[in-house]
């Protein structure tokens, strides 16, 4: 994952979405987002790894449900057995040490953050649905009114354009979504209420982060 | 299940106004005008209610200079200072979309009033189109 330069990141899961009011009075569409708690697995260093990082821990998981080497590794430690790991990047060195929690308190109401997660899959789309392409006349002796029609021309160019957009694979791929505003911090609830929809089913876990564009300027 | 509403509940008001589909209401709105704000007046009768919890709205109609209005209303929007029941009304159903097609006498509703018990009972004659301007 990219180096979240203030270590301000965090691991959710996707609870689903509502509505509050601004304090204008306006609708704001927020999804709820069940943010941490994160517990601290392993600081890596340049010394060992080549590089600042945090590995996480995010959802409880009995240890025998785990694979030999994720239990081993966290029994070493000393650490909750834990179903997903990930890193978080750091540019500087970790004011964390493994055993300790990461909570959706590192952000704060005003925070601009990116989510990644992976969208739902649609599965093998035709192309109306996945391109939004127009149907043919559904009367008028038509027969296939969904196909895509002409893909191309004739002998020139005699072949089909790179990148044609065709019936294909929909969904199910890494998305980030930018610069989302955080509208409410719970932390009794360790609810994060971002401003917007976030990618994936209820339940799919996602990577909260401090948004790259609200970010300081990488200094080197 | 429903696992989002809790998250949200710190938004919506304490004590939201009390008022039911038939009611000639006053909604108060606020405006910001500038850097003033001031409260505005939007009276007529409940059509309908929709949505729950912090999303629940009510539609309001009125007729302005012989022309049917309907505004939206989010009941929990901090912009809806208050729902002033003027008149309630006896009705028989819970959307009210039949008074669009009507006016004048065939719009009229029986006024729901209070008897001697508290009770809220239809009364006796036929009122008056609500809401005229």
């Amino acid at each position: 994952m990219a180096d979240a330069v203030p270590g301000k990141a965090i691991l959710a899961r996707k609870e689903g979405m509502t509505q509050l009011f601004d304090e204008k009075g306006q609708v704001v569409p927020v999804t709820v987002l069940k943010a941490g708690p994160c517990v601290v697995t392993q600081v890596k260093t340049p010394e060992n790894d080549g590089y600042h990082a945090l590995q996480v821990g995010f959802i409880d998981q009995k240890p025998r449900r785990l694979a030999k080497p994720q239990r081993v590794e966290a029994e070493k430690r000393k650490v909750a057995a834990k179903r997903i790991l990930r890193e978080i990047r750091l540019a500087a060195p970790a004011d964390r040490k493994v055993g300790d929690e990461i909570k959706c308190d590192v952000f704060q109401v005003g925070d601009f953050v990116d989510v990644v997660g992976h969208t739902k899959g649609r599965g093998f789309t035709g192309v109306m649905r996945a391109w939004n392409f127009g149907h043919k006349p559904r009367s008028r002796g038509n027969m296939n009114v969904r196909g895509p029609g002409s893909i191309g021309m004739r002998t020139w160019p005699g072949r089909i354009l790179k990148g044609k957009r065709m019936a294909t694979q929909w969904g199910g791929e890494r998305v980030t979504v930018k610069n989302l505003r955080v509208m409410a911090v719970q932390v009794e609830s360790n609810s994060l209420l971002v401003k917007g929809a976030v990618p994936g089913t209820d339940d799919g876990v996602v990577y909260v982060q401090l948004a790259r564009s609200t970010r300081p300027a990488k200094s080197s | 299940m429903d696992r989002v509403s809790h998250t949200v509940e710190s938004f919506k008001k304490k004590n939201p106004p009390e008022f039911g589909v038939g009611d000639t209401v006053d909604v108060h709105v606020r405006i910001q005008e500038g850097d003033k704000e001031r409260v505005q007046l939007f009276s007529g009768v409940v059509l309908c209610m929709k949505n729950s919890g912090i999303a629940k709205t009510f539609t309001v109609r009125r007729i302005v200079q012989g022309e049917g209005v309907e505004r939206i209303f989010p009941v929990h929007s901090p912009a809806i200072a208050d729902v002033k029941v003027r008149r309630r009304h006896h009705v028989h159903r819970a959307k009210l979309y039949y008074l669009r097609d009507r006016s004048g006498k065939s719009a009229r509703m029986r006024e729901r009033i209070e008897d001697k018990d508290g009770e809220l009972v239809p009364g006796e004659a036929a009122a008056a189109p609500a809401a005229k301007s």
